[in-house]
């Protein structure tokens, strides 16, 4: 008699699909099916987008990897006397893969790894988990199932009878990998004529077996051990390889492994790319780009990176919360569906109903981009639908044209931010962009201080950011730029111009050489009082009026580009704002969640019996709540009658004493069958736990917290 | 021209070294040369913002720090965005540490509580408003009043009954203050302990000037309270592992056997709760009904990927029945009981390779199942299959292993797991790699529905459910054994019972056990009674364990009053 039931009506709901979902909610039922389709091809795009980075990143470690592998057992394939010279020590070759505690991110890295090596050196990988292997006999059973599984992948068709053996009824032990391995190569060595030829040249006649041991880290050390210890015993008849994943550091290597055994290895340490870099890779493609429609909002970003730093340093998390943030736009923005590639917005602007034409009329920033037109302008977008259309499908095209200048300006003001000392305004371009984003960045404290700083660089940094804003705007498809490059260009032949004249000033500096002799303080300060006033009335080098003139122009540009986008019309079509849902649902606090029901019902309960303030509750709150309150007074162990007795005091007085004598037995039972199950709802809830320390009492597992 | 290298580089050395006068000169004067178009307001402000700048080279940490509590301001304010959940409540609130407080104090909040509709119904606001406008000022100053009269108590807290009325109306800043205070103080004539009534004159004297000084000026208060929360972090962190330090935790010893209360069990329970009206009926119909409009949108983010974990206080049960019945109908998906007391990862895994693969055979490990499951979703693309699991927190299924096999099944594209959770630390099951592959969105749907079907399996509360589950049980078993075998159980549990004043007794010795069945004819060798006796373990009747000396002791696992009853119904029969 077991618990599990399936009422299932067999007939398979196979082909209607996920966009029934997205439809059947929206009341407003706006072009849903556009809308799903849109945001799926969306995802999709960003999807291979983003594996496609994590592709290139590796792509350094992997060709580490790869010629570390082929050197490895490069001497096994010529058979020399130098291998079996070598192997006289039993080193088996290990690479150290060091990739940093974003543990949910490593098995990416691993798939590509395997798929690489599947490619280039070897069919014969062995994936191991620590979790599948608590004893060395399910280590060997699950390597060579998977050894033996992947041979029948390579020669799939006409050798099915040499593995045909199911691997239960093999002995799980070295010799019988041993002559498995041989019998595999001797069989490609001999029988492959012509035909696998082709398919087995990238490898070689002898392809090294790869065993990856995903999470070194959560294997026993006794399983590690024996399986390094037999397996050296073998190596000169099969060549292995073996590839540790670490999530700390290298040295947990000779913490699991004593030294007798550490020193059968022949490790080779491989370093991962930072999770840090990964993100802020996986950001500047996304998101500071014009090609995708969907932006992300100053909080929500915020939210992401937030999880990114404080939880888990994955990335697969934070694209997961892009997933989450694209799904949700859609879905609850009907106007969503104008979130689209330039090139399609006309199309379906034009086909926009009437219900979406008040939509837009109803967006915040619409509105108060209405108040600012001319009254005859202003009816005409108020009551013409065809007129909005026309109007909206420009100011969409201007959104666009923002967003290209924008990610191009924010990168030039990152190169002069991003090398001031102590970085008022981050180091990163994300942290630039979230201050721009927030609010107008030429308001800021940090703005400002940054632009005084700017104002003391040298002239051979300086000379250099212009350099690189000169090709970032270049680059860039905006098409305003061509002046602003222009003018830049004009900045850095100025500049140039300077250095002959600078040679000359040099020399009327040298007039304060004459004071080198040593002064006390007094005169010191005398001499400066005075300096102070001749330089104040003193005109400016040339120098530093053109360096004035560069940072006023750069300020200029970050005032004229770098308006947060909340500020422009129609942002809501394409930025996701709603920080406190994706919170919600990523970051949740269900602790906060029941402490807030036990303390204060009212906020979900919407009764005025209910409505109290400060941190008392009304004794007409549900069971629960009450017994909830009534045991926070106690310590360690609570007396389940002084309890019981507390709690009916509480709702005697709750209900109106309208109760006659003759029933209030009746009552009491009631109550207490009430207690009875407010006590053991907070048993479930984890606050206490039966004791047997004393009889009739309970233990608390909280402490505290009134 | 090189004046404005010079001055970078010695803006971010450290060293202390000789700088001849010149060198100062030029360095100032070019300064406040590039900012000769400013005003004079502005130099200043740049002057002193470089000075600012050299101070946070020379201290990093400082400014980490700071960046540090900007992060967490950020997450703080984004927990306060108006969610419609309760998200909004510091980590302080819920995490608190707070003194232990004695039992009497329940009475004494009850009678409190008690009392409140008075105050509740009363009509004037503006009174009401009053007080409230008050308390807050005031709650600083009487936590610092609380922590002198602690200090007053520490060492008697731990040792004396005496109920401390008082200290909780301090500690609780709530409207009821005033009306509080004079109940208290009519209260604590009864006990005369001396040291309360210093207490209580501490408490005069510091509230009124306490109170028109805070109102008078925050920003000190500010000050105070900051100062006021160190000191306090630091005295009730003390006081924590002093209150557990004593395994002595004094309560009243009066039980509920003394009350006149006839026991009720798991039926008339369900009766009586039957009777008892479900308060707030309208209101968790309405929260029930907020949480439903999110169905559609449940089936959406399952489909994309998504798992779907619900949270918050209140059975979830009929929630996620109503979704299955409303949504699931025409798909195949598995329920799963979490909070079934037998309930096992072996179980749910038969379920699905038995029911839903329709696989005849047996698997050697949950492992090997797993693995087997997996490759046939892997395999037919067209196999769906929805999970909905009541419960994933409960006993049977928080394990570490339970939890990675389910996790690894949720991670399976075409699964698609909804669950619920209730228990305080149920996040606690996850670390990051499961949680990355059960990919959950979470949920709150606080709904405050009685957990009928969730606590009606819980047989821990022995005192309402009486043993009879116990009681029964015992006997069928024992009604099979042959008469010796009752016999020798029998004396067992005559000495069980003999020896139940003595909290400390760890059993009966095998040896000494040996000697009574032997006084009594009921074995004739060792072997015959160790063989008895692993027919009574096998069916959990007893259990053994190895002393300290390595004496096996054994010992009924039931507790002395079914043990009584048992023995009642015993002698009835014979």
């Amino acid at each position: 008699g077991c618990f599990v039931f399936k009422p299932s009506t067999k007939k398979r709901r196979s082909s209607e699909k996920t966009a029934h979902d997205f439809r059947s909610r929206s009341d407003d039922s706006e072009d849903t099916e556009l809308r799903f389709v849109t945001c799926q091809s969306l995802w999709n795009q960003i999807k291979s987008e983003t594996e496609q980075i994590q592709e290139d990143l590796n792509k350094q470690l992997l060709d580490n990897l790869l010629s570390f592998l082929s050197r490895s057992h490069s001497e096994f394939q010529e058979k020399t006397t130098e291998w079996t010279c070598r192997m006289k020590f039993r080193e088996i070759p290990t690479a150290a893969l060091v990739l940093g505690v974003n543990v949910t991110d490593h098995d990416l890295t691993f798939r590509g790894l395997s798929d690489v090596l599947q490619d280039n050196i070897t069919p014969y990988i062995a994936l191991l988990e620590a979790k599948d292997c608590p004893g060395i006999k399910n280590l060997m059973q699950k390597l060579m199932g998977q050894l033996m599984n992947c041979d029948i992948d390579v020669d799939s068709l006409e050798d099915e009878d040499c593995v045909q053996v199911s691997q239960n009824r093999i002995r799980c032990s070295m010799s019988s990998l041993i002559s498995w391995y041989e019998s595999v190569t001797k069989k490609t060595d001999s029988e492959t004529p012509s035909k696998k030829r082709n398919s087995f040249s990238r490898h070689w006649q002898f392809p090294p077996v790869v065993v990856i041991f995903k999470d070194m880290e959560s294997f026993t050390t006794k399983v590690l051990q024996d399986f390094i210890v037999i397996s050296s015993q073998h190596i000169h008849e099969i060549p292995l390889v073996l590839i540790f994943g670490i999530a700390t550091s290298p040295m947990i290597i000779h913490r699991l492994l004593p030294h007798s055994v550490s020193s059968l290895l022949c490790i080779e340490l491989f370093q991962s790319l930072s999770c840090k870099e990964h993100l802020s890779t996986i950001i500047d493609k996304l998101l500071l780009t014009s090609r995708f429609p969907f932006k992300l909002g100053e909080k929500v970003l915020q939210v992401l990176i937030n999880i990114f730093l404080y939880h888990d340093f994955s990335v697969q998390n934070f694209i997961k919360g892009f997933q989450l943030c694209i799904v949700e736009h859609f879905y609850s923005q009907p106007l969503s569906v104008l979130c689209c590639q330039l090139v399609d917005v006309k199309k379906r602007v034009y086909s926009l109903s009437h219900d979406q034409c008040e939509n837009i009329r109803r967006l915040p920033s619409f509105r108060r981009y209405v108040e600012k037109q001319e009254s005859g302008k202003q009816i005409e977008l108020l009551t013409n639908d065809s007129f909005l259309k026309e109007e909206t499908e420009k100011l969409l095209e201007d959104l666009h044209v923002y967003h290209e200048n924008y990610v191009s300006i924010l990168r030039c003001l990152h190169v002069f931010t991003s090398s001031l000392p102590k970085y008022p305004l981050g180091k990163q371009v994300v942290e630039l962009h979230c201050a721009c984003l927030e609010n107008r960045v030429w308001e800021t404290e940090e703005y400002e201080s940054s632009l005084q700083l700017a104002r003391m660089l040298n002239k051979t940094d300086l000379v250099t950011m212009l350099q690189q804003c000169v090709e970032i705007l270049m680059s860039s498809s905006g098409k305003e730029f061509d002046k602003t490059v222009e003018k830049l260009k004009e900045f850095l032949t100025q500049f140039q111009n300077l250095e002959e004249a600078s040679q000359e000033r040099d020399v009327s500096v040298s007039s304060q050489k004459e004071l080198q002799k040593k002064t006390d303080l007094y005169h010191l300060q005398k001499t400066l009082l005075e300096l102070k006033e001749s330089r104040r009335s003193k005109k400016m080098t040339k120098f530093e009026m053109l360096r004035f003139e560069v940072v006023d122009y750069i300020d200029s540009l970050v005032r004229k580009y770098l308006v947060p986008a909340d500020d422009r019309t129609l942002h809501e079509i394409v930025y996701f704002n709603a920080a406190a849902v994706l919170r919600g649902h990523l970051n949740a606090a269900p602790r906060t969640a029941l402490h807030t029901a036990l303390n204060n019902p009212h906020w979900y309960l919407k009764n005025q019996a209910l409505k109290c303030d400060g941190g008392g509750i009304s004794n007409k709150a549900p069971d629960i709540c009450i017994v909830y309150k009534l045991h926070l007074e106690c310590g360690r162990l609570i007396n389940l009658v002084d309890w019981l007795e507390a709690f009916s005091t509480v709702v005697m007085a709750a209900e109106e004493p309208n109760a006659d004598a003759a029933s209030s037995d009746q009552v009491d039972d009631i109550i207490h069958a009430r207690f009875i199950r407010a006590v053991s709802e907070l048993e479930l809830l984890g606050f206490i736990k039966p004791s047997k320390q004393k009889t009739d009492h309970v233990a608390r597992l909280t402490w505290g917290g009134c | 021209m090189s004046g404005p290298e010079g001055t970078r580089s010695s803006r971010r050395s450290l060293q202390v070294k000789f700088v001849p006068d010149e060198d100062v000169l030029k360095h100032i004067a070019d300064d406040a040369g590039t900012k000769v178009r400013k005003d004079k307001a502005q130099l200043s402000v740049s002057m002193k913002r470089f000075v600012k700048k050299l101070e946070n080279i020379s201290d990093n940490e400082v400014q980490e720090i700071l960046e540090e509590k900007n992060y967490v301001a950020a997450l703080g304010i984004c927990a306060q965005d108006p969610v419609g959940n309760g998200a909004n409540i510091g980590g302080g609130e819920v995490y608190s540490f707070q003194t232990p407080k004695r039992s009497s104090k329940m009475a004494e909040l009850a009678s409190e509580l008690a009392q409140t509709p008075e105050q509740n119904v009363a009509p004037d606001h503006s009174k009401f408003s009053e007080k409230m406008a008050k308390t807050p000022q005031s709650s600083s100053n009487f936590m610092w009043v609380e922590i002198v009269w602690k200090c007053n108590l520490k060492k008697k807290e731990f040792v004396s009954t005496t109920p401390y009325r008082l200290r909780k109306r301090l500690a609780a800043p709530d409207p009821y203050l005033e009306s509080e205070s004079e109940y208290s103080a009519s209260c604590s004539e009864e006990e005369d302990e001396e040291d309360q009534k210093e207490v209580i004159t501490v408490l005069s004297s510091q509230k009124t000037p306490g109170k028109t000084k805070a109102a008078s000026t925050p920003p000190p208060r500010n000050n105070l309270a900051k100062k006021i929360k160190e000191q306090r972090m630091g005295n009730l962190v003390e006081e924590y592992f002093e209150a557990h330090s004593s395994s002595k935790v004094l309560t009243s010893d009066r039980t509920l056997q003394k009350l006149r209360k006839r026991r009720l069990n798991q039926q008339t329970l369900h009766d009586l709760l039957k009777k008892a009206p479900l308060a707030y009926a309208a209101e968790i119909r309405d929260l029930n009904q907020q949480h439903e409009s999110l169905f559609s949108k449940w089936m959406l983010q399952l489909h994309l990927g998504f798992n779907i974990v619900l949270y918050g206080l209140g059975s979830k049960r009929d929630l996620l029945e109503k979704f299955r019945t409303s949504l699931l109908q025409d798909s195949v998906h598995l329920v799963v009981n979490g909070y079934f007391p037998s309930i096992t990862v072996r179980s749910i895994l038969n379920s699905i390779t038995e029911e839903v693969l329709d696989h005849i055979g047996t698997f050697r490990s949950p492992l090997d199942q797993l693995e087997f499951i997996i490759k046939r979703f892997k395999e037919d693309s067209s196999l769906e299959l929805y999970v909905l699991i009541h419960n994933l927190d409960s006993q049977m299924l928080r394990g570490e292993r339970s939890q990675q096999i389910l996790a690894q099944l949720s991670s399976l594209p075409s699964i698609y797991l909804i669950a619920s959770i209730d228990h305080i630390n149920a996040p606690l099951m996850w670390d990051q790699a499961k949680l990355s592959l059960y990919n959950w969105l979470w949920y709150e749907t606080t709904t405050f529905s009685p957990y009928v079907e969730e606590t009606s399996y819980e047989n821990s509360l022995l005192v309402q459910q009486s043993g009879s589950l116990a009681l029964s049980s015992l006997m069928h078993v024992l009604h099979s054994l042959t008469l010796n075998a009752r016999g020798i159980f029998r004396l067992l549990a005559q000495h069980q019972l003999e020896k139940k004043d003595n909290p400390s007794y760890p059993g009966l010795s095998f040896q000494d056990f040996y000697q009574q069945c032997r006084e009594a004819f009921l074995v004739n060798s060792d072997l015959t009674l160790r063989a008895q006796l692993t027919e009574f373990r096998d069916h959990k009747l007893i259990r053994t364990k190895r002393g300290a000396d390595g004496v096996e002791y054994l010992l009924i696992p039931v507790d002395d009053s079914t043990l009584t009853d048992f023995l009642e119904k015993e002698d009835e029969d014979v």
